[in-house]
């Protein structure tokens, strides 16, 4: 303690700055109302603006989002698979207005972070104190001929709503005996174990109702999520329906694909025709966080961890799967947790106190069965300036775990379900 | 140099501030609004199979955290999550809770099972289980207008022996039909 090295003077010195600046202006705004734009109306999103009005109703909080209603992506897999309606995944935003937070139906198109404005497409501009940009993913053009056409031929139903409901209906309209192909995304994207959890929904529904049926999953990646406990669902459920290949085998998984043929083609020229294909595509951040240039090189958003405050933009926060967050993986619930842990320090923030510690969670469910469910866990701390998995805590369900637990965490992932959308919307 | 000296003291304590800052364990609601994603918005839940974790005591939530933990108390996902928290923690979040109210739930239950278990809870449970669950203060899980998924996962479990009775309920629920013991459930879930 008694030496004190040039790095951290500068951290000092850098931390002392930012105190002061922070504290001066909402100096100069007391008596002012203090302002926070939301922006993007997903589960962070919601999540957030909620979080804020409970700790500081003082708080005036906006939220912009396009659509007036959200679909999960998180439990969009049994809608695809049939075994629930594509309305039980729907939330509007009548529960946050509820609870005192302005919804606006517009789309953002440009954030000047310097004048502290959000600009909209109606031709509307919101001034903030504190900006939260939770915008989700966007595609990328990684296989070739996957254009927005594409998408109504061989939808990617990652983004749930009508691509859902298009998915499901092919798999309906699908002979007995015809082949449905998924083509899961290279790391990182949104729900990883999502791929997975959606063959055996689809594998569930054949089963049942076109027993000759098969499911191709041609990966880009050699492993993933869940992958031991996936392949003991594979086998204990779809035996000779669910085939699994690895990158290393078809030269990377699908590269291009002709929609109006019908078909996809792999890396090492291998072309299917499958009855159903699902294309997944590589992500990035969603289309404002470029255009606001929140973005690094990798397509995400780098955040300071302590109150995912963009490292690029100074009163910007960006949560949920458009955010930096590793080890976190990009998840409903991780989206949900952060915007809490968010909420709580932009409400310091603008009050013009240090935020606090965070702390985190993760819980992700995969039904992969009607009475087998599946799960992974973790608590988070924040360690020398990052997000770091608690040791000891967290993991996956036992892979011998009996047939009554497996059972139960169906249950439990339906009642998580209620709970969290809940949460985030405000019932 | 007495100038130096002082600006290295004053560097000093800048940075011990900056120091507990950083290690500064996170405030209760930081660390309970963490489980809200799961147990519901303030620990009402809204999914049957999850239990409300409004208004248990602050004895509880400790027993039980510890014994996930230290995998004395059968769980799914519990033990995963219970081990990522000090001890210190887990009491933050447990005198959070315990303060607040719980909201009552609202499920289907068969009023004859109801009607069945209201006669049963006199002489079974009512010395431990006081007021018809309704009192935190019993130290065990609030029983009263709980969810009954989550009340007949727990009866498995304490007849399987995942989970601990204690002796006095050991023996009463031996004594009990499947049909007596459902019907208490139903009569506690139904306790508003």
């Amino acid at each position: 303690m008694t030496q004190i090295k040039r790095r951290d003077f500068i951290k000092i010195a850098g931390a002392t700055a930012a105190i002061s600046a922070i504290g001066f202006p909402s100096i100069a705004a007391a008596g002012g109302k203090k302002k926070v734009v939301i922006v993007g109306g997903g589960t962070g999103g919601a999540t957030a603006a909620r979080y804020i009005r409970r700790a500081d109703p003082s708080v005036e909080v906006t939220l912009i989002e396009p659509n007036e209603h959200y679909y999960t992506c998180y439990m969009s897999n049994e809608v695809i698979g049939g075994a629930r309606s594509l309305d039980s995944i729907k939330f509007g935003y009548d529960g946050l207005r509820k609870h005192g937070v302005t919804v606006v139906h517009d789309m953002v198109t440009g954030i000047d972070a310097k004048g502290k404005k959000v600009s909209t497409k109606g031709g509307k501009s919101f001034s903030y104190d504190r900006c939260i940009v939770a915008p989700g993913i966007s595609f990328k053009d990684n296989i070739a001929g996957y254009d927005e056409a594409a998408h109504e031929k061989m939808p990617h139903a990652w983004k749930a709503g009508n691509q859902t409901a298009l998915l499901h209906k092919q798999l309906g309209a699908m002979a007995d005996g015809g082949t449905v192909l998924i083509a899961p995304p290279p790391n990182p994207f949104r729900c990883p174990p999502g791929p997975y959890e959606r063959a055996c929904q689809i594998g569930n529904y054949l089963k049942m109702n076109k027993p000759k049926s098969k499911i191709l999953i041609l990966d880009s990646k050699d492993k993933f999520s869940k992958q031991k406990l996936f392949t003991q669902a594979f086998e204990r459920h779809y035996k000779g329906i669910i085939e699994w290949v690895p990158a290393k085998d078809t030269g990377g998984g699908i590269k291009s694909v002709d929609a109006a043929a019908g078909t996809a083609t792999t890396g090492s020229g291998d072309k299917h025709n499958a009855a159903v294909t699902n294309i997944i595509p590589a992500q990035h951040a969603g289309k404002i966080a470029h255009t606001a240039g929140l973005t690094n090189d990798s397509g995400w958003c780098p955040v300071d961890h302590k109150t995912f405050e963009s490292s690029i933009h100074k009163g910007i926060h960006v949560i949920g799967d458009a955010a930096i967050q590793k080890p976190m993986p990009k998840s409903g619930y991780a989206a949900n947790s952060q915007a809490k842990a968010t909420a709580a320090a932009v409400v310091d923030l603008v009050n013009g106190r240090e935020p606090g510690t965070p702390s985190w969670v993760n819980t992700c469910y995969s039904i992969v069965a009607p009475a087998d469910g599946i799960s992974v866990a973790m608590v988070y701390n924040f360690v020398d300036g990052k997000v770091a998995k608690v040791k000891g805590s967290g993991g996956l369900t036992s892979m011998d775990s009996s047939p009554a637990e497996r059972a139960r965490e169906v249950q439990y992932a339906y009642s998580w379900y209620n709970n969290i959308t809940n949460d985030a919307f405000g019932g | 140099m007495p100038a130096k000296k002082s600006l290295a003291m004053l560097l000093g304590s800048i940075l011990a501030l900056g120091s507990t800052q950083l290690m500064a364990a996170p405030t209760a609601s930081m660390l309970a609004d963490t489980c809200a994603g799961c147990h519901g918005t303030d620990g009402s839940s809204m999914g049957p199979a999850i239990p409300n974790i409004a208004g248990v005591s602050a004895e509880y939530f400790n027993t039980v955290m510890k014994e996930y933990a230290e995998d004395d108390r059968a769980s799914t996902i519990m033990g995963r999550i219970a081990r990522g928290y000090t001890t210190e923690e887990i009491a933050l979040m447990a005198d959070l809770y315990a303060a607040k109210k719980p909201k009552s739930t609202s499920q289907k239950l068969d009023a004859a099972k109801v009607a069945a278990g209201s006669k049963l809870y006199k002489k079974n449970c009512s010395k431990c289980h006081d007021e018809k669950g309704t009192l935190p203060d019993d130290d065990s899980g609030i029983l009263a207008s709980q969810w009954l998924t989550y009340l007949q996962y727990s009866m498995e479990d304490f007849q399987a022996g995942h989970r601990e009775m204690p002796k006095k309920m050991k023996k009463k629920v031996k004594k009990l039909s499947a049909a007596e013991i459902e019907g208490l459930l139903q009569f506690f879930a139904s306790q508003q």
